[in-house]
């Protein structure tokens, strides 16, 4: 359902893509370029894929899955360390059910599962401190992934804990910034696109403003989207027109829900409990300042200074979710893609995640057996 | 009687005999079965079919139905799919110590009733009591037998291009009625799940004379694993429409939430039919007209024989492959 | 990235709201829209709402998305 209520005739989707390809393909007769657009959000990775836009759009417009899914960007060694921290008698790892496949070196939060450790999924962080004054003899910890969306959501646990002093409460922060990736994207990585499809939910905190930098600093445009077909259709085509006219420029095209300025209230609170920190992403190594921990005031809350868990270096494979998620390969240049990592067997995190690009394209895109 | 089951009423003695006769063999009034070992059945000649199903449900209780309810619907609808008419059930009980009995006793009764409304018999039973912590309440295991059907039987032989994909209603009732009824996600809704037997609609659309090709209940990993089994099993290329598939708000909504796909929902009352393109509005009528199956509908059809596969018409007209479920769907944030 | 619905709000308590997506209810936290009235719907994310959707601005959108299905491309 669109961010309206009242029925969206799918006569306009329908129409509105064609007209996408039109202008996509008249741009390509002029330039003799495909124009490439990188969405950065998971789930527009996987509605784009999953209603069927990608399909439609083959060929005329090139939709290159960046670094959108918190899953899929989370380091090896950070994943390793949350599985480890669930290792030990008397503890209850509360966490999205996102994470619970995720392979790490050893296993996945599921095995452990499996094994008998308490790991349990809750819908909202919230649930964990619930949770935790349930418990009162065992330690709660909360795995806590995201980008903006969902750090706001994090603090407000973290402030519920510290409001009713809840001592046995604490969170395993892995949290991820999405200005730092795009610049990194643009600078380190220097992906070949035309502009972004910026993502919605994240922007619902950060606001239009801050994308600002994308065209002082490198003049690449950009349309925050919202996940319904005509959301993202109209922001594709906007994109088109943009580069058509070559006048670079941040358009919101999610104005019910997105506002300039963004949620300050959630702004407000994320940086009273967190604060900026170094982080590695998958495949890209350490970006600096590009993540959120909790803030040393608050350290009594942060498992990793909790609890003294101690992962090696992780083994190298030929996954290539790294790339992926850079937006420089794609799931059917990956040697593993489809035959040694599939869903049930997922060596990168890119599979497991629904909305990562491997597990989008195998679920939605893959033609053969 | 003892309020709650006890180690002692599954040892054989005085308090098994007790539980025996107060809860299952009132429930299931078939006293002059309960005296042998074995329970004498008549079949008519022909072929028998066999199957057997094992229920664990959490909750055991749910809006809609309860286990009880469940192991008879479960196992009746897998005799009725295979277009043969169930006749007799046998019902296994595994028990935790400490289970309350008056909850016993209401699915044993619930299941004693289904039965009864399903035309079927229970002919044997088996209890067994586990010690606290060996058994999650209650499990359940019934097996199911039936003969098939000399007339009016379904041809899957017969599977051709253009023969229409049915459903007998909505998807993923079950599914989001047992994960709301769970708590533990927060979900609030007044969806039932929608486990019933459903042998007498599948009766009256076989006599109907309409022909069916195939027929399968899309329980675990719901319609589209299901018909991606019959797409492979069969060799069709089987094409379903987005649009089609009746799915009600709440369920829609739920998924929304949890970030579901409503096509993987687990079904108890639904049935998947693969019917002759020109026998469609027939088979429709008949489902129609049960309460189970009014919101039955035609939700695709098959492109071709050869290569067996399904794909899923988007509502944007492009089209994409629909495979099994990949391990138990988990709510996610992201 | 993350995962978010619409929900009407149909009961406004302190600190959370009871919302409806579509038949379907579920608290969440209004930490982050505190002003929101009953009746209007927000976007909804891990549990908490995290903007109210401006039906102004919704129906801005649905017309000119409708507009542009209809328009020539030159």
């Amino acid at each position: 359902m669109p961010a309206l209520f009242e029925p969206v005739d799918p006569g306009v989707a329908k129409e509105l893509a064609r007209k996408v390809i039109q202008l996509a393909d008249r741009y390509k007769e002029r330039t003799g370029i495909t124009p490439a657009f990188m969405e950065v959000c998971g789930s527009h990775t996987m509605a784009l894929a999953r209603t069927g836009i990608k399909q439609i759009l083959q060929g005329h417009v090139r939709l290159v899955s960046g670094p959108g899914c918190p899953v899929c960007v989370t380091d090896q060694k950070q994943i390793d360390a949350m599985i480890e921290v669930a290792e030990s008698e008397n503890r209850i790892v509360c966490t999205f059910g996102d994470m619970m496949r995720v392979p790490g070196s050893k296993r996945s939060l599921l095995s452990a599962k499996t094994d008998g450790r308490d790991v349990r999924i809750v819908y909202s962080p919230l649930d964990a401190v619930r949770i935790a004054e349930e418990n009162p003899d065992k330690e709660v910890i909360f795995l806590g992934v995201g980008f903006e969306t969902t750090v706001p959501v994090l603090a407000a646990a973290i402030q519920l804990a510290a409001k009713k002093n809840v001592g046995n409460f604490s969170m395993w922060a892995t949290t991820k910034l999405v200005q730092p990736v795009l610049r990194e994207l643009l600078t380190v990585k220097k992906v070949k696109i035309n502009g972004f499809l910026l993502p919605g939910h994240v922007s619902i905190v950060l606001g239009e403003k801050a994308y600002r930098f994308l065209i002082d600093e490198f003049r690449m445009p950009g349309v925050i989207s919202g996940f319904e077909p005509v959301e993202m259709l109209s922001a594709i085509y906007k994109l088109l027109e943009i580069i058509t006219d070559n006048r670079p420029a941040i358009v919101n095209n999610y104005k019910s829900v997105v506002r300039p300025e963004g949620n300050q209230a959630a702004q407000k609170i994320m940086y009273e409990f967190f604060e900026p920190c170094d982080e590695a992403w998958r495949g890209m190594g350490v970006i600096p300042q590009s993540g959120l921990d909790v803030r040393g005031k608050y350290s009594r809350f942060n498992a990793k200074k909790k609890f003294n868990v101690e992962v090696g270096e992780p083994k190298k494979t030929l996954c290539r979710c790294g790339d992926m998620i850079c937006g420089i390969a794609s799931p059917e240049e990956c040697i593993l893609f489809g035959k040694a990592c599939t869903p049930l067997h997922p060596i990168g995190p890119c599979m497991v995640s629904t909305e990562g690009s491997c597990a989008a394209h195998y679920a939605y895109m893959r033609k053969d057996g | 009687m003892e309020r709650k089951v006890t180690l002692a009423c599954g040892d054989g003695g005085e308090l098994a005999h007790k539980l025996i006769q107060q809860v299952f063999v009132s429930a299931f009034q078939n006293q002059d079965a309960s005296r042998f070992d074995s329970a004498f059945l008549s079949l008519e000649s022909g072929k028998i079919a066999v199957t057997t199903d094992s229920f664990v449900v959490n909750p055991l209780f749910f809006p809609g139905g309860n286990i009880g309810k469940i192991a008879v619907a479960g196992t009746v609808n897998d005799l009725s799919v295979a277009g043969s008419i169930p006749l007799y059930l046998t019902a296994g009980f595994i028990i935790e110590e400490g289970f309350p009995l008056e909850d016993l006793r209401k699915i044993v009764r619930s299941l004693a009733e289904e039965a009864s409304a399903a035309g079927v018999r229970i002919v044997a039973g088996d209890t067994k009591v586990v010690e606290k912590g060996g058994a999650d309440g209650l499990y359940i295991n019934t097996t199911g037998i039936g003969v098939q059907r000399a007339e009016h039987a379904i041809r899957p032989g017969e599977m051709q291009e253009g023969d229409d994909v049915i459903i007998s209603g909505t998807v993923g009732d079950h599914g989001i009625a047992i994960l709301a009824a769970r708590g533990e996600l927060g979900l609030m809704t007044d969806l039932q799940s929608d486990c019933t037997p459903l042998n007498h609609m599948i009766d009256k659309v076989l006599e109907s004379g309409a022909h069916v090709r195939m027929m399968r209940d899309p329980t675990r990993g719901g319609v589209a694993t299901t018909l991606v089994e019959i797409a492979e099993d069969f060799g069709a290329a089987i094409e379903i429409s987005e649009t089609a598939l009746p799915i009600r708000n709440e369920v829609m909504g739920a998924c929304d939430i949890l970030g579901f796909d409503p096509l993987y929902l687990a079904n108890e009352g639904k049935v998947i039919l693969i019917v002759a393109r020109n026998d469609r509005q027939r088979v429709l009528d008949v489902l129609r007209a049960f309460p189970e199956g009014r919101n039955a509908a035609v939700i695709g059809h098959i492109t071709g024989m050869g290569e067996g596969r399904l794909l899923l018409e988007t509502p944007l007209g492009s089209r994409r492959r629909l495979r099994r479920l990949s391990g138990m769907m988990l709510p996610r944030i992201c | 990235m993350c995962v978010g619905v619409p929900a009407k709000v149909i009961e406004k308590k302190e600190y959370t709201a009871l919302v409806d997506v579509m038949g379907t209810k579920m608290e969440v936290g209004i930490l982050f829209v505190p002003e929101v009235e009953v009746g209007e719907y927000v976007i909804v994310h891990a549990g908490q709402g995290m903007s109210i959707i401006d039906q102004v601005f919704a129906r801005e959108s649905l017309n000119e998305w409708g507009k542009m299905a209809r328009a020539g491309i030159i």
